[in-house]
């Protein structure tokens, strides 16, 4: 049913630390070797070693220069679903393939309902769905449902790939609807947001800001001025001398 | 957004036919077109042809047309599922209004409620067309208050301009169709040269900065995802050279709307032959102006996802 749950028990998802994140794409790796063997599989590979080489991918990461003032940094940004509170993906699609689970929040795909109208992906602002040219549907992030609930697995090992992945600690995975969570607590204290509020989804995946960058050497424990080296030094002035010749 | 051909395609014929059918059931039991069979026939065949071939072209860009039924069962929430069951729900009255008209030669009393179900459903179906475009946020050109509108209006135009040629070919041209399909095309042309003017003058609300919540000063992408384009380029990053745009917002005014003015002005002035002729000719323009703007409402629109992908602007 594409209607939307009144409410979801829970809100899992994503935070991701603009801080942290190193642009490495290991996180992009490892969703694609996960889910390509997941509940969406294949994640088709279309002329995979040739030129124009194209493929389902659920998980990118965008580098970004942004202007600081005079100054100006590289912000590494990984993007997947955002699995919205009120994704209108889910409410346009005609068939009930797209639907949001009441239990958990998480947006799925029926693939055996999908007609591949595309029409989900037009509704998306953020690009989370990819459309498998091959199979004739719409595929998209699953949370990795086929490893946070999955028993087989080590409980530590219950978090989405992109999550168990990432070398930096950038990602974290949780309830945001528990305020009292890690998630919600990191949240809380970092300022995190919502990308493009405007379009009113209500992502339920939370970005952290990038921390101000410390400029003055005192931020980070040096003495404010350095004192000149060799002031006294016989040996040091002779060199400077030889040297300054 | 990729202005993908059976898309284009069917949103014009059956725009065309459902605009034709429309007219018909109102201007009928009105009094206005007589009940004559073979006129009825070639009409009613006309719209119900366009109106079908058109669905028919709507499932060849999906993925699995075998399944385009399951399209028809969440109308609760999707305008697409909408649009699907009030396509379907038309050929209801308009089949009785067309067993009517052709094989009784009746278009007034109940043959005649049969044609103003036919053309309020027509509208209602074309009005859930329009809004598949008009709900989606992420696109500027789409998410605006003259989508609506300017879907209704190019049906009506291109239904009144057909109407007006297949009357004066069967020599039952009337006066008051030649003042319907003025008055539309004059609306029409309102209708699209006010939402030029609104994308040309109006920014999207989102930009590179609410995208990534980066906003202490320009973002700039410095490195893709990816090295190829992928699926959400190929198919929500197409954009038409603003020159080309330029050029064909040209073409769309003069054939969609200017020339079929012209020529329908001329269809009161002119003998029969010729008039059936300048009819004719103001029918086949509008048909090729319409394309046209319909590959432009498609190519001249911005995905807010390409915001990600370097674009400085939705």
């Amino acid at each position: 049913m594409t209607t939307l749950p009144a409410a979801t028990q829970k809100k899992l998802g994503l935070v991701i630390d603009l801080d942290i994140c190193v642009g490495c794409h290991a996180c992009v790796t490892n969703c694609k070797e996960w889910n390509t063997g997941g509940h969406m599989a294949p994640l088709t590979d279309l002329k995979p070693y040739g030129a124009g080489v194209d493929g389902v991918w659920f998980n990118r990461v965008h580098t970004f220069e942004v202007s600081v003032g005079d100054d100006c940094r590289t912000v590494h940004f990984p993007k997947s679903c955002l699995h919205c509170e009120t994704p209108a993906c889910v409410t346009v699609c005609p068939t009930g393939a797209s639907y949001k689970r009441s239990e958990d929040g998480i947006v799925l795909v029926d693939e055996s309902k999908c007609i591949g109208c595309k029409l989900c992906s037009w509704a998306c602002p953020y690009g989370a769905r990819e459309f498998d040219t091959d199979a004739g549907v719409m595929k998209k992030c699953t949370l990795c449902i086929d490893r946070i609930y999955n028993e087989n697995l080590d409980e530590v090992d219950r978090v989405p790939a992109c999550v168990a992945t990432c070398p930096a600690g950038a990602r974290h995975f949780g309830d945001l609807g528990d305020p009292t969570s890690p998630v919600s607590r990191l949240v809380q204290e970092r300022g995190g947001y919502d990308l493009m509020p405007e379009i009113g989804y209500k992502p339920t995946n939370k970005y952290l800001p990038p921390r101000p960058r410390r400029t003055r050497s005192q931020q980070i424990g040096a003495p404010e001025v350095l004192e000149p080296a060799g002031n006294g030094d016989r040996l040091l002035q002779w060199v400077d001398k030889l040297l300054s010749r | 957004m990729h202005p993908a051909f059976s898309v284009i395609f069917f949103t014009t014929a059956s725009g065309a036919g459902y605009g034709l059918l429309a007219l018909l059931g109102v201007l009928g039991p009105a009094g206005v077109i007589p009940a004559e069979r073979w006129f009825g026939l070639a009409a009613l065949a006309l719209a119900l042809g366009a109106v079908s071939l058109g669905l028919l072209s709507s499932t060849f860009h999906l993925g699995h047309p075998e399944r385009a039924w399951r399209a028809l069962t969440q109308w609760r929430s999707s305008w697409l599922s909408r649009e699907g069951v009030a396509a379907i729900v038309t050929y209801a009255p308009a089949g009785l209004f067309a067993i009517g008209w052709v094989f009784l030669e009746r278009n007034d009393g109940l043959w005649g409620f049969f044609g103003v179900g036919t053309a309020m459903m027509s509208a209602v179906t074309v009005g859930c067309t329009a809004m598949i475009y008009r709900s989606l946020k992420p696109i500027h050109q789409w998410h605006n208050g003259f989508v609506l509108p300017a879907y209704l209006a190019l049906a009506l135009v291109t239904g009144a301009l057909w109407l007006n040629a297949l009357l004066h070919l069967f020599g039952l041209g009337h006066w008051a169709v030649t003042a319907t399909a003025l008055a539309a095309t004059a609306a029409g042309w309102a209708i699209k040269a006010a939402y030029w003017w609104f994308i040309d003058t109006n920014a999207a609300i989102s930009t590179p900065n609410t995208a990534t919540g980066l906003r202490t000063g320009r973002v700039r992408l410095i490195d893709a995802p990816h090295t190829e384009d992928n699926y959400l380029l190929k198919e929500m990053g197409y954009r038409v050279a603003r020159k080309h745009a330029a050029k064909l917002r040209l073409v769309a005014h003069g054939t969609a709307f200017a020339l079929p003015l012209v020529l329908t002005a001329a269809t009161a002035a002119l003998p029969p032959v010729l008039a059936a002729g300048a009819a004719l000719l103001a029918a086949a323009s509008v048909s090729l102006g319409v394309v046209v703007e319909r590959w432009l409402f498609f190519a001249e629109a911005r995905h807010a996802v390409t915001l990600y992908y370097g674009a400085e602007a939705a």
